[in-house]
C-alpha cells in the first residue's frame, strides 16, 4: 500500500506561501507608515485588524439582497435606478459616501462593468474584488472586445442585445442589475437572492437560472 | 465649485488630447473622442490635484459620456454596432462638438 494512498481528501499538504521576492518601495511606506500612526496613538492595531476584518466580512449575498429587493418592488426599483445609494440606505445598507449607480440590463441592453485605470469596485456591496477584474487583460479587453470577454465567460450576448461597458475611471461606483430569469415568478425575495451571483452584478454572466439552482 | 455645470444630457462633447506629467483619470482610449453626455454625476474634488496631496478645490463637474464602440475603435466587433462604453470625464477635459468623430 502507498504511503498516501488515505489521502483522498482535499486539504493542502503544505501552507500557502509567503509572498514572493522581498517587499517594495509601496510596501515599507504602509509599514512606516502604520507604526507612525500607532506609535503617535492615532490609530492602535486593533482598529487596523477590525477594519480589516469588516472590509472581508462584505461578500456579495449584500448586493444579492439589492438586487432581489428591486426585482420583487418595481417601485423600490425606480428608487434604486435613480439613486443607488439612498436606495441602499432603504435597506439598511450604508455605502455613503459612496456613489452607486445602478445600470439595468433589460432585452436590449446588457451591462458590464470594469475599471481600466486600477480597480474600482463596488466593494460596499460586493466585497473585495476578484483577481481577474484586477488583472490588465480584463481591463484592456473588455472596453474593446466585450463580446469576446463575455463570450469566455460563458455569456453569449445575441446581436439583438446592445453591450454596454461602465468605466469607473473617477467617483462613480457601478452594479449591474441582472435580468430576472424565467420561472421565478412564485420565488420568495430569499429564494431569489440565491440565483444572484458576483459575477451576475459586475455583469459578465446572468442571474442563474432558476433551473441552474 | 465656481460655476454652473456646461453640459447637458445629450450634448455631444469631445475630450482634450492631454497628456500631462501627473496622474489624470481620463483614459487615453477616448482622449481625441467624440460622445453623448449620458448624465451629469455632481461635482468632485480634482484628483489630479489630490494625487498631488492637494485638497482638489474647487470641485469639478463630472459627467458620464457614452461612446459608441464603432466609433472608438477602428475595428469594431461583430454585432457591436450599438455597443458602447459609458466613461466618467470631469468637464475641464471637455469641450462642446458638434460633429461625430
Amino acid at each position: 500500500m502507498k504511503e498516501n494512498n488515505h489521502h483522498d481528501h482535499d486539504h493542502d499538504h503544505s501552507p500557502p506561501p509567503d509572498e514572493a521576492g522581498a517587499p517594495g518601495d509601496i510596501q515599507f511606506l504602509e509599514m512606516a507608515m502604520r507604526q507612525l500612526l500607532i506609535e503617535k496613538g492615532v490609530i492602535d492595531a486593533n482598529e487596523i485588524r477590525a477594519t480589516i476584518e469588516a472590509i472581508d466580512a462584505v461578500t456579495p449575498a449584500l448586493g444579492a439582497r439589492v438586487v432581489a429587493r428591486a426585482w420583487c418592488d418595481p417601485e423600490f426599483k425606480r428608487r434604486l435606478l435613480a439613486d443607488g445609494t439612498a436606495a441602499c440606505l432603504e435597506l439598511g445598507i450604508d455605502i455613503r459616501p459612496t456613489r452607486l449607480v445602478v445600470v439595468e440590463n433589460s432585452e436590449q441592453v446588457h451591462n458590464v462593468i470594469v475599471c481600466t485605470l486600477c480597480s474600482c469596485y463596488p466593494r460596499l456591496l460586493l466585497g473585495l474584488p476578484p483577481d481577474w477584474y484586477k488583472s490588465a487583460e480584463y481591463r484592456s479587453r473588455v472596453v474593446k472586445q466585450p463580446r469576446s470577454v463575455l463570450q469566455e465567460f460563458g455569456t453569449t450576448i445575441p446581436d439583438s442585445v446592445a453591450v454596454r461597458v461602465h468605466d469607473s475611471t473617477a467617483d462613480m461606483r457601478y452594479l449591474v442589475l441582472p435580468l430576472r430569469p424565467p420561472g421565478t415568478k412564485k420565488f420568495s425575495e430569499e429564494e431569489l437572492a440565491a440565483l444572484i451571483t458576483r459575477d451576475s452584478m459586475i455583469g459578465v454572466t446572468r442571474a442563474s437560472a432558476a433551473s441552474d439552482g | 465649485m465656481n460655476a454652473a455645470a456646461v453640459f447637458k444630457t445629450g450634448d455631444r462633447v469631445k475630450v482634450h488630447v492631454h497628456n500631462p506629467p501627473h496622474h489624470v483619470r481620463t483614459p487615453a482610449y477616448v482622449q481625441g473622442r467624440s460622445g453623448i453626455i449620458e448624465r451629469y454625476c455632481g461635482a468632485f474634488a480634482n484628483p489630479e490635484q489630490l494625487a498631488n496631496g492637494d485638497h482638489g478645490m474647487p470641485a469639478i463637474h463630472l459627467y458620464r459620456v457614452r461612446f459608441s464602440q464603432p466609433d472608438l475603435w477602428q475595428i469594431a466587433e461583430p454585432g457591436a454596432i450599438n455597443d458602447s462604453v459609458d466613461v466618467e470625464i470631469f468637464e475641464h477635459w471637455l469641450q462642446a462638438c458638434d460633429e461625430r468623430k
